[in-house]
């Protein structure tokens, strides 16, 4: 019998329980198993990512059986590729620059603008005003409203 | 009876403090805001609006965030009768005869309804609270670890076998919360697990963090893929606000029957809003003279489902308050916000903080009311709000995320979980996976372990300890029993309950 992945959505869904099963057993292997009686800071991670892998392989194989149907191949084709990476990024960018004591407005112009870029249609006046304004408003209602302790600038020590 | 009267006094000695009403007022205006914008529920709603509630004293930061809750609860019902767009599952069902009737000029006439409907129902839910809280309480006192984990086996069980998408991932997803939960250090061997090297991880993921992650910012990013980046509201003058009296006459019943049905479902775990609120449409559609009106704007098709989900929405507290072990994804961000002010959940809440507990419950009491007397003028706002283009709102929204997240500890540790969150989350998605259960979990998680550790030192190691004491008994039965009666069907064909609309990421 040849094996055909009927139902890709779930294939993938499978393999990603499955890897993350593996993971949670591997970061487990140091932690003492101790026994059902006693049990160690292993068991319960341990017996999890088994768990984990067993739903996996279930899942995994179920999708070799059974058809997709319409919405589950619709949903696995259209992958926002733009928003899913600039918006994680620009948040991971502000998280560093304010751990870099940059200042709260430059990061926050930073995050705004960086958001913009998260669709296709990018249109840059608008893009500045609402940076401007967004940071602008945010200082007054974080900073002066509710007194939050951030640095403005990075020189506003 | 004269015990309800003394607590409910208490109750409302602490509420109606001048602090607290500004704050209760505060979460209801906050929640119904954010709630309003179409594809925000109340789960990522109070996951957006926590970090606010933290630096407040422990009963106005619970009486604001449970504000938060029912405020957006209802804010989505506001969108869906403007647009035709839900924005939480639960609002699925006013939409069907909401949306007619605005556009046929009678939005005010259902708006106004369904906030008359929500308090309505939210008087039953908080007077059955006060009435069923104690005693359950008392008998919970009873509950040694066997049955808080065969219960809490069953809560997880129960929220994924009634949410949106496949049972098999949402069971793997309950797994994958309590992976998540497990990351911090060990409380009984003090052994950092899961840390990978950052010291931050010692207290664990923050359960806001992955909240906001999971859900608000997957949803932007599904937002912004394109499907409902334009959107057209009525843009008709909303007039007649005041309810004529047939309307209320109509309605009557429908809220009577819907506070019913929601104030059975609430307290079940895992059957949230959404089925309560289908349940009551089905039944106002049966007993009606005419069921083809529905669909068409009638009447009965807004109060019963509102009533039905606002009650709901108020008895969801009951195990989560009772118990200490949280039916939904949303009391769990209650139960985690509770144990960020460091109250131990459990039944002694009531006995040690009866201030906490009355005084939450006489709270939204008044916060219903709020949302009656303040919704009906604020509705040209929501409107207003609404014609906001997104690509001009959801960088707001990533603001707010941002600072919000970043302010918990003041440090950007959590927001670059946060944006990790949402990047996992989003694959997740794709995958067909859904979040409500993983954030139970991820909340139950050191919970789970403990009472497992402690019942099998009760029973020497014995495993069926959970099946030999009556009431763990009882809860592990009605596990397997439940799984069965929607495995067995979806072995064959599709689970019965998958909602016709699919909302995913939403409970």
């Amino acid at each position: 019998m040849r094996l055909k992945i009927r139902n890709p959505q779930d294939f993938w869904c499978g393999l990603f329980f499955v890897a993350l099963g593996v993971l949670a057993m591997y970061l487990s292997r140091d932690y003492a198993m101790g026994t059902a009686l006693n049990m160690g800071p292993g068991y319960f991670p341990t017996w999890l990512g088994g768990i984990m892998i067993g739903f996996g392989v279930l899942i995994g194989g179920l999708a070799l059986k059974r058809e997709a149907d319409e919405d589950q191949a619709e949903n696995i084709r259209e992958w926002a590729f733009r928003p899913w990476l600039v918006l994680p990024a620009t948040l991971a960018i502000f998280a560093l620059l304010m751990d870099a004591d940059a200042g709260f407005v430059p990061s926050l112009l930073v995050l705004i603008a960086g958001c913009a870029l998260a669709h296709k249609d990018v249109r840059w006046r608008e893009t500045i005003l609402l940076s401007v304004g967004v940071t602008a408003g945010a200082v007054a209602i974080f900073y002066y409203g509710l007194g939050m302790p951030f640095d403005l600038f990075w020189w506003s020590k | 009876m004269a015990d309800l009267l003394q607590n409910l006094i208490l109750g409302f000695s602490v509420a109606l403090t001048l602090q607290n009403l500004m704050y209760c007022f505060l979460g209801v205006f906050l929640g119904t805001m954010i709630g309003v914008l179409p594809g925000i529920g109340p789960l990522a709603t109070m996951a957006m609006l926590l970090p606010l509630t933290m630096s407040l004293p422990p009963i106005s930061a619970l009486i604001m965030l449970a504000g938060i809750y029912y405020g957006s609860d209802y804010g989505g019902s506001t969108t869906a009768i403007l647009v035709n767009l839900p924005g939480e599952g639960s609002s699925v069902v006013t939409l069907l005869d909401g949306h007619p009737m605005a556009k046929q000029g009678r939005a005010g006439a259902a708006l106004s309804i369904a906030a008359i409907g929500s308090f309505f129902a939210g008087c039953v839910g908080t007077l059955l609270i006060a009435l069923v809280g104690p005693p359950l309480a008392y008998v919970a006192l009873s509950f040694n670890s066997p049955e808080y984990f065969a219960l809490m086996v069953m809560a997880l069980v129960c929220a994924s076998v009634i949410g949106t998408g496949s049972l098999l991932k949402s069971l793997a997803m309950v797994v994958v919360g309590l992976l998540v939960g497990i990351v911090g250090t060990d409380v009984s061997s003090g052994k950092m697990r899961f840390g990978f090297g950052i010291p931050e991880l010692s207290d664990g993921v923050g359960i806001a963090v992955v909240a906001m992650g999971v859900f608000g910012m997957t949803e932007i990013i599904r937002n912004l893929a394109g499907a409902h980046m334009t959107q057209t509201i009525s843009t008709a003058k909303i007039q007649g606000l005041m309810p004529r009296w047939v309307d209320l006459k109509a309605s009557f019943g429908p809220m009577v029957r819907g506070s019913a049905i929601g104030a059975v479902f609430g307290p079940l775990p895992g059957l949230g809003g959404t089925a309560s609120a289908f349940t009551s449409y089905l039944l106002e559609k049966k007993l009606a003279k005419d069921p083809s009106r529905f669909g068409k704007g009638a009447i009965e098709g807004v109060a019963g489902p509102e009533s039905a989900n606002n009650a709901c929405a108020q008895t969801t507290f009951v195990p989560m308050l009772t118990l200490g072990v949280p039916g939904s994804a949303s009391m769990a961000l209650m139960l985690g916000a509770m144990i960020m002010h460091g109250i131990t959940p459990g039944p002694q809440v009531m006995t040690s903080r009866p201030d906490l507990f009355w005084g939450l419950i006489a709270s939204m009491w008044i916060g219903n009311g709020m949302l009656l007397v303040l919704n009906l003028p604020l509705i040209g706002i929501w409107v207003r709000l609404l014609q906001v283009p997104y690509r001009l709102l959801f960088p707001i929204i990533m603001t707010m995320m941002g600072i919000g997240i970043y302010s918990l500890n003041n440090s950007g540790t959590d927001v670059l979980l946060m944006s990790f969150f949402g990047f996992v989350g989003y694959i997740l998605v794709k995958l067909g996976c859904s979040f409500p259960p993983l954030i139970l979990a991820m909340v139950l998680g050191p919970l789970l372990e403990e009472n497992l550790r402690r019942s099998m030192l009760l029973s020497d190691g014995d495993p069926t300890v959970f099946f030999t004491r009556p009431i763990s008994g009882g809860f592990m039965a009605a596990t397997v029993v439940l799984l069965l009666f929607f495995t067995l069907p979806a072995l064959r064909k599709k689970r019965p309950l998958d909602d016709p609309e699919k909302a995913p990421g939403q409970p």
